[in-house]
């Protein structure tokens, strides 16, 4: 474990961004998705996209994966061209929920994103016999990683049997377990209840800071991670605003953005509240 | 059949193997339920039953066509199933999560005419009438050492195969979205997959029959689904409780007046419905009470 963490620390540069794009463009199908995008995220920051529905924040995260080439301009994930670091990203796609029947452990889902990707087919009796002590490491590895999201109640039943906010957790230990330097989060507060989401909000925050490893969540509704967010990106209108939550969050921008009006609102904490009419963020989905 | 049971196992045992074609029926049926309860294990967690079923329909008519043709039937189970799983895997979308309404529908229809030109067939073949019964469900008798062989020959390379895919189709099983995008190749292990359940769908069809394939490729699996959510643990109960219905039913239709069909369902019947009413009784009393989630959750947002 400490020594993971030295060789970590030494490996990262902190000169390179996680995530940089300049002056990108990306086309599907012959239509413009976004152009002229720039975008730069730094270690360990928590970072919000958000946008209406269609304005192309799935294509973001492809192009950013490496499964959708950039039309024009630069992108740079972990200092290397898209796709080519993707072990080093921890990906949770889109909700997927586990109906109730699905009868495979919690921990066996979360082990899937260590090795489920590998040929071949673990017998975990013979493993124990002839190389104990890596087995031994890898149930480490795993109780660990679900220690850290809290998961250890329920790891071991049926997830299907586990509540939408536990699969989540279980969900984002998977992403974790490889250890990455970027989380990249699909809509992961989506068709959660109002305390879940702030629990999974907070947790993303702990491990962002706490891992040290750069998070890019997707997100219909801002309020319950703007007060964490170091930077947000906005994809609207064929383009994408990135900046400070301060200065992008404000009425005159995201009025323009969306093209409809947007109040955003500060409480006596100083907080801000997005407050909209059609297709915005505030509304809860 | 039925000399009769006596009182003395051992002796009943020893007389039941003193018949070759008693011999090859237990060898036959010991190659099929461990690649059946195996294939079904995945073919559970799958919810690809439905398919399951199409194929052992679909080999059917291609049993009745070698058999007409003077071929041995188990060329036209295995052509008939591999092929049909071929075109399965050929169709868009189509496993069990899904699959429309209209899919089933075309499904449906596919098997109504299979189960028709399989009649067809047997007509065709005059002077074939129990030989009808028997590719329907099943027949203890007549498994030549040819047959045992083309099992085992068929058998052994897709459980090596299984092995080899075992991990990443389990991935691609409960999580094809992230499987995909962590470069595991989904579809084709999909189409992969449906080969297999074809070749253990033929198998198992000349043990138990076309319309009861069902016996050793889903209950034995489900039974098993319902004990345990350890996946490994949950293949060797798989197959444990298909070869126990196997021997059990065959040896029953040895001694009894009944069908091998009829008794394997019987014994798969009977552990499902056991593993069930355990698994409802299990699960009242382990029953959670309802706090957990909301207070970890709220305990964490607060700062």
């Amino acid at each position: 474990m400490t020594m993971t963490q030295v060789q970590r620390q030494a490996v990262q540069v902190p000169d390179e961004p996680v995530v940089q794009l300049s002056a990108a463009a990306a086309r599907v199908g012959g239509n413009d998705i976004w152009s002229g995008v720039n975008i730069t995220v730094q270690h360990g920051e928590f970072v919000a996209i958000l946008g209406p529905n269609g304005s192309g924040k799935s294509t973001l995260l492809k192009v950013l994966l490496g499964l959708q080439p950039v039309a024009e301009g630069a992108v740079r994930v972990l200092g290397s061209p898209p796709g080519r670091r993707n072990r080093d990203i921890g990906y949770l796609p889109q909700r997927r929920a586990f109906s109730g029947d699905v009868r495979i452990r919690g921990v066996d889902i979360v082990r899937l994103g260590l090795d489920g990707d590998r040929w071949g087919t673990p017998l975990p009796l013979l493993s124990r016999l002839l190389r104990p002590a890596a087995y031994r490491a890898r149930q480490e590895q795993i109780a660990r990683v679900i220690e850290l999201v809290g998961a250890s109640g329920y790891a071991q039943r049926p997830i299907g049997q586990c509540s939408g906010g536990e699969q989540q957790r279980l969900l984002i230990a998977q992403a974790l377990i490889r250890r990455p330097r970027l989380l990249v989060l699909d809509e992961p507060l989506d068709s959660l209840d109002v305390p879940s989401q702030a629990g999974i909000s907070a947790l993303i925050q702990r491990v962002c800071r706490e891992q040290g490893v750069a998070v890019l969540l997707v997100a219909h509704d801002v309020n319950p991670i703007l007060s964490y967010l170091d930077k947000v990106v906005y994809v609207a209108g064929g383009t994408a605003v990135a900046g400070r939550p301060a200065d992008v969050i404000t009425a005159d921008t995201l009025t323009r953005l969306y093209g409809t009006p947007i109040d955003v609102l500060h409480d006596r904490s100083g907080r801000l509240v997005v407050v909209g009419q059609r297709d915005v963020p505030a509304e809860h989905h | 059949m039925g000399p009769g049971l006596s009182w003395d196992l051992a002796y009943d045992v020893q007389l039941m193997f003193s018949y070759p074609f008693m011999v090859n029926a237990f060898r036959a049926g010991t190659i099929v339920a461990v690649i059946a309860a195996t294939i079904g294990w995945f073919m559970v967690l799958r919810r690809q039953s439905f398919a399951g079923h199409t194929l052992a329909v679909i080999g059917f008519p291609g049993a009745a066509a070698a058999t007409w043709l003077g071929l041995a039937t188990g060329y036209g189970y295995f052509g008939f199933c591999i092929a049909g799983a071929l075109v399965i895997a050929a169709l868009p979308q189509h496993t069990g999560r899904t699959a429309s309404a209209e899919e089933s529908a075309v499904i449906g229809t596919v098997q109504a005419f299979a189960l028709a030109c399989g009649y067809l067939f047997v007509s065709l073949y005059k002077g074939f009438l129990s030989g009808l019964t028997n590719l329907l469900f099943g027949t203890i008798v007549g498994v030549t050492d040819t047959q045992v062989l083309v099992l085992l020959l068929s058998a052994v390379p897709c459980l090596a195969l299984l092995a080899a895919i075992g991990r990443p189709l389990l991935f691609a099983s409960v999580d094809p979205d992230l499987a995909r995008a962590r470069g595991v190749p989904v579809r084709r292990l999909g189409a992969l997959f449906l080969v297999l359940l074809g070749v253990a769908a033929a198998g198992t069809s000349q043990v138990t029959g076309s319309l009861l394939v069902f016996a050793l490729l889903v209950a034995p699996a489900a039974t098993a689904h319902k004990l345990t959510t350890r996946p490994s643990v949950g293949i060797a109960a798989s197959i444990a409780f298909a070869l126990l219905a196997t021997w059990i039913g065959e040896a029953l239709a040895f001694f009894t007046v009944y069908p091998i069909g009829f008794w394997v369902t019987t014994v798969s019947f009977a552990g499902y419905l056991a593993a069930s009413l355990w698994r409802v009784s299990a699960d009242r009393a382990g029953q959670r009470p309802q706090v957990t989630e909301s207070a970890a959750d709220l305990a964490e947002a607060r700062p």
